[in-house]
């Protein structure tokens, strides 16, 4: 499999750590004074057991738009494996530590999104999530009946994020290579994984304050106090998450903690909260500035993409900050300016932090990533129709492969048959493939393959399916919007010129080592392609009362006349006489004459 | 003449064998396809539980030491007494306590240990002696003349489930071995009505079936304190911080709970399953602003802003997500510098010595102040919370809130503190009776009303497994009021947190809740097609046999007069 999991030999991993050193010793250019001071502070704040960092990632996007990235971490030194139950609580919230050890999770992804990440304009991103909820969760392999766990553990995520997951073995399913553990831990038997999506979850203010309610500062203090809600969904994009894995304490890996990554990652459409003019600020954006770093947190940074503007040709960014970082993100070199909010220098004189860009240049230019995905729905009537997925790979000369999953309703009957990879005009015949097919009303299809996409290239997947027709409870409210198919997953390495380091050290960023890659000349993404909406036959709600109108009206019918048939008594009846005979027995009987 | 005739009888026939089809099948078919499930339930059991009749037993063995009794009197002492004590509570509730006393004399070992010097030490050693069973108690009637007990002292109340009672001078003057029983027997009873279950406890464990009168504010907020009983208790520690600027908190709870707690709950075991947890909050502020009074150097909190100071903190507590137990809740809230020292006045204006307030059937409140760390330069400043300070507070708050009351004291009355355990053996057993009664009670009150819900409401669906679990009910409250007259108090109580678990199932089965709305309006709109276009004609072709049939019979009388 292309992807592995994090597990690293020993010398590997002293090797990539190594690196990192190197890099960051030769690259951050980071005035001393500032160092030593820091240094200090993280060893008092930090007693080894509980850890709170807090950062924010603001990158002006190539379209003009502003991609700001929140991280929150907080590291626990707890062992859930050993069985002893933990039950104190202090920087971790406790909600999710008991959910964590009644349900025996090993690893927690949830996701809630509003809007679609445009990979086209936006470049990637640094945590990618699908339109909607998604939900990924291994288990711990003590838990034998999974599916009841996996039920129940929703349940209480619902309630814990006033969302709607209702997830059961119908909507969910068990991924073979696409989602392995991003913490440590060996398990990579699938039974224990279980994944899950729900396109049509609309995110609010009402899912953002429980997420805010585990920081450890709330919204009080930090970084957190840029949160409010009425700007954050005034937004091209905004997307709230929750990791949850288990992490090595140090290089060697003696200890274990559990780390807790709240991420939120939200688009500012420039022209929209600027009124024309391309020029932002955190006051613009958030309507907050920044006077303190939460007092919990060992490290409280902003890091600000300078990378296109090196010379200060595009923009100027106030106030200036002397702390430069390079750092490898998404195989490209990237440079930062950093602001330590601990350091009560960066507030100046006024004591808040406003950080403002000013553009000079307006022209804004595409740019193309290298990986790329689209998928749509093809055909016409509603009886059968087709899924076509695209893949983009733009690398001039380097082919590599990608992880297809494709989670389809139970109610999209796929044929498999008729499953077709094309890239170039050639068949593509995929190396590996793992298909389990839907039942009615039980699970839904999981198609996954690893195709190999040649350079330059647009590789097509397509599949036909059949629509079906419900029964007329299975129908949700307002059925003919449409019944949403959830994202496919295009998980991949690719070729990048830098290294990556999975494990998070002190001196890598935050933002930069979540997925981990193994290969030193590539590194991981993860695209999620467009929702589907496929409307499927819909009946005439009315329709069962009319039917039974109709039925009964023939049943009557039919059995009224043969009721009369049976029932009336047929009697020789005499002729009635003619009008003219009639007439004539009128005048007949006036005369006194007996009649005809 | 003769076809229209058979033509008549013909039709005649047609019409009766169609009404016979629709009459013999149609209507059994109609009321088979459209009749709902509905699982036999033992009805006759079920209106036998809404009569309640408890019988509560207690064993009690009266000890005669030496020099209590003459050698006669020690002859005839193998006397065993039965005591029946009734009250109705209501008309459908009545309770009998049962005290079964045994009297006999010391043996030579518990006389040994009655000759140690304190009382302290002859209790320990005469729970070494023997272990008397949950739910029952060993009196030891010693001489005046011991100096076990202090001078004003009558009856020392052990931590297990003895007691020491000393007579007085009027069995002295007893002659006969009856009237020392006689003498003896209404201190002993003084006696039961601290160790073991009580009136008041156990009508107000009745609560849920009973309607009691509110009888004074006092004993009515006692009845509200504590909680209901639960099969599971989740007991919450929180650190309230409301600004970690100025100070960064530590405090050993794991260690407190070890020590402080834990053996508390163990041995609370029987009653409940307990759950320990804790979480420190930051920023999170009491819902009232303490206002400064002079005359107390002091911020203070009155009696009467104590009602608001909990909703705004418990948005931030997080509700238990992972069970439905009953959960309590210990705040320990530790003021900013600008607020602080932070005193709760009492209703006389003074200060309460705890500096806690408790809520009832919620949890408990402690404010803890720290103002001597602070530093001059605003620098925040590491604080150790005093463990046994605050968990004596809470530990105090914990078993009120859980039922185990004090009994007001009596005069004469000594009782040995609670061991290390925090709670003595016969405060546990108070408490397990009168759990069981409430268990047993609010079980039958489940069980009564589903079957009188399921009665009055004909489309609801009655599925085997709730009927299932309404008679394991039955037969668990069955258990239940059998071990309680038999005085097996940890069977008892066993057996009636069954009932209550199955009882609450059948309630609460979500399977009860299909098809609870299916209005008649609607259900006509789909039977008038069908039933109009049928039985019209066929009744009035009925009719019209029935007027044929009478008019001939008429014709016949005619024609016969």
């Amino acid at each position: 499999m292309i992807v592995t999991p994090p597990r690293l030999s020993h010398t590997k991993k002293k090797m990539v750590l190594h690196r990192c050193g190197v890099t960051v010793a030769l690259l951050v250019l980071i005035s001393l004074s500032v160092i030593v001071v820091a240094s200090r502070q993280e060893s008092t704040l930090n007693n080894g057991r509980h850890d709170f960092q807090e950062e924010l990632v603001i990158s002006p996007l190539q379209s003009g738009d502003i991609y700001a990235s929140f991280q929150f971490r907080t590291l626990w030194e707890a062992d859930f494996f050993g069985g002893n139950k933990v039950s104190h609580y202090r920087l971790f919230p406790k909600s999710l530590g008991q959910v964590i050890s009644k349900f025996s999770v090993r690893e927690l992804h949830i996701s809630l999104t509003q809007g679609y990440w445009r990979t086209m304009q936006w470049g990637q991103p640094y945590q990618p999530s699908p339109p909607g909820a998604e939900l990924w969760v291994w288990f711990q392999d003590s838990v034998t009946d999974v599916d009841g766990t996996w039920s129940e553990l929703t349940n209480v995520l619902s309630g814990i994020f006033c969302a709607s997951l209702n997830f059961d073995s119908i909507n969910s399913i068990q991924p073979s290579a696409s989602f392995k553990p991003l913490g440590i831990g060996n398990v990579t038997d699938h039974r224990f994984l279980r994944y899950a999506t729900l396109p049509r979850e609309t995110v609010c203010t009402e899912n953002l304050t429980p997420w805010k309610k585990l920081l450890p500062c709330g919204s009080k203090a930090g970084l957190a106090v840029l949160l409010k809600s009425e700007k954050l969904f005034h937004s091209s994009f905004h997307s709230q998450a929750v990791h949850i894995r288990p992490v090595c304490q140090d290089a060697q890996c003696a200890t274990t903690s559990w780390e807790l990554r709240q991420t939120l990652n939200v688009v500012f459409d420039l022209y929209v909260s600027g009124q024309g003019k391309r020029e932002w600020s955190l006051f613009k954006m958030f309507s907050r500035t920044l006077t303190e770093a939460c007092p919990l947190a060992s490290s409280s940074k902003i890091y600000v993409d300078v990378s296109d503007n090196s010379e200060g040709e595009d923009f100027v960014l106030s106030p200036a900050t002397p702390l430069l970082r390079q750092a490898v993100v998404l195989g490209d070199r990237r440079t930062f300016s950093v602001y330590d909010l601990t350091q009560k220098s960066t507030f100046g004189t006024t004591s808040s932090l406003n950080l403002l860009i000013r553009w000079k240049s307006s022209d804004a230019h595409m740019l193309r990533p290298l990986l790329h995905a689209e998928r749509y729905v093809a055909g016409y009537r509603l009886q059968s129709g087709e899924i076509h997925t695209l893949m983009y790979n733009n690398h001039p000369y380097r082919s590599f492969p990608v992880l297809l999953l494709d989670l389809v309703p139970w109610y999209l009957r796929l044929y498999i048959h008729t499953l077709s990879v094309t890239s170039k005009g050639k068949t593509n015949r995929p190396s590996y493939i793992h298909y389990e097919p839907s039942k009615d009303r039980v699970k839904p299809h999981t198609l996954e393959m690893l195709v190999q996409l040649p350079p330059n290239s647009v590789t097509e997947v397509t599949v036909h399916f059949d629509r079906i027709l419900l029964k007329w409870t299975e129908y949700p409210p307002d059925p003919n919007h449409g019944f949403y198919v959830g994202s496919s997953v295009v998980s991949s390495l690719v070729p990048s010129i830098v290294a990556m380091d999975t494990n998070a050290t002190h001196e890598c960023p935050l933002f930069n080592s979540f997925f981990p890659s193994k290969e030193e000349t590539s590194y991981f993404v993860r695209l999620y392609t467009e929702p589907l909406l496929v409307n499927l036959p819909t009946p005439d709600f009315s329709m069962p009362y009319n039917v039974i109108c109709l039925t009964c009206t023939v049943v009557a019918v039919g059995y009224g006349s043969l009721f009369n048939l049976l029932t009336r008594n047929f009697q020789i009846g005499e002729p009635r006489p003619g009008v003219a005979k009639r007439i004539a027995n009128v005048i007949r009987k006036m005369r006194g004459v007996p009649p005809l | 003449m003769a076809t229209a005739e058979v033509e008549r009888r013909r039709a005649r026939l047609a019409t009766m064998s169609i009404a016979a089809v629709v009459i013999l099948v149609g209507i059994p078919l109609w009321w088979r396809t459209t009749t709902t499930y509905r699982a036999w339930l033992p009805v006759t059991q079920i209106q036998e539980l809404a009569k309640l009749q408890l019988l509560l037993s207690a064993d009690v063995e009266v000890v005669f030491a030496r020099g209590t009794l003459t050698p006669e009197q020690q002859k005839k002492i193998t006397v065993t007494h039965t005591q029946d004590e009734d009250h109705d509570i209501n008309g459908e509730t009545s309770l009998t306590y049962r005290y079964e006393t045994r009297y006999r004399t010391a043996t030579i070992m518990e006389e040994d240990a009655l000759s140690q010097p304190s009382a302290v030490a002859t209790d320990l050693s005469l729970h070494t002696l023997s272990e008397s069973p949950c739910g029952s108690l060993v009196v030891y009637v010693i001489p005046e003349s011991s100096s076990l007990l202090p001078q004003d002292v009558d009856v020392y109340v052990g931590q297990r489930r003895t007691a020491l009672l000393r007579v007085a001078a009027e069995t002295k003057a007893a002659k006969t071995l009856d009237q020392v029983l006689a003498a003896v027997e209404p201190r002993v009873k003084e006696v039961l009505q601290v160790m073991s279950f009580s009136h008041h406890d156990i009508t107000a464990a009745l609560g849920d079936r009973v309607r009691l009168s509110p009888g004074s504010p006092q004993r009515k907020a006692d009845s509200m304190r504590s909680f209901k009983s639960s099969p599971g208790y989740e007991i919450t520690f929180s650190l309230l911080n409301p600004d970690p600027k100025w100070h960064r908190l530590h405090w050993d709870i794991e260690g407190a709970v070890r020590t402080y707690v834990q053996p508390l709950l163990s041995k609370l075991s029987p009653v409940a399953n307990f759950s320990v947890d804790s979480q420190m909050l930051h920023y999170t502020m009491l819902g009232v602003n303490a206002q400064f009074d002079a005359s107390h150097d002091a911020y203070t909190l009155s009696v009467e802003s104590l009602a608001h100071v909990i909703n705004p903190v418990e948005a931030r507590l997080g509700s238990n997500a992972a069970s439905s137990n009953a959960l309590l809740n210990f705040l320990l809230y530790v003021p900013d510098p600008q607020h602080s020292p932070l005193r709760i006045l009492d209703h006389q204006k003074r200060q309460v010595a705890s500096n806690a307030f408790h809520s009832p059937r919620w949890g408990g409140i402690m404010v803890y102040n720290v103002n001597g760390f602070y530093e001059a330069n605003g620098e925040a400043v590491d604080v150790n919370i005093n463990m046994a300070e605050v968990m004596g507070v809470f530990l105090a708050q914990l078993r009120l809130l859980l039922g185990v009351h004090p009994s007001a004291p009596r005069a004469g009355f000594l009782v040995a503190p609670p061991g290390s355990s925090g709670l003595s053996d016969w405060e546990l057993d108070r408490l397990m009776w009168s759990r069981s009664v409430e268990n047993v009670a609010t079980a039958t009150t489940t069980i009564t009303s589903l079957a009188q819900l399921l009665d009055q409401i004909d489309n609801i669906v009655i599925n085997d497994n709730i009927a299932q679990q309404v008679s394991s009910a039955i037969a668990s409250l069955q258990l239940a009021t059998a071990e309680l007259e038999s005085g097996n108090l940890a069977f008892a109580l066993q057996y009636s947190k069954e009932a209550i678990l199955a009882s609450e199932r059948a309630f609460f089965d979500p399977s009860l809740l299909h098809l609870l709305y299916f209005p008649n309006d609607q259900k006509f709109a789909i039977y008038i097609p069908l039933f109009v276009p049928i039985c019209v004609p066929l009744v009035l072709a009925l009719l019209q046999i029935m007027s044929e049939v009478h008019q001939r019979r008429r014709d016949k009388q005619a024609k016969k007069d």
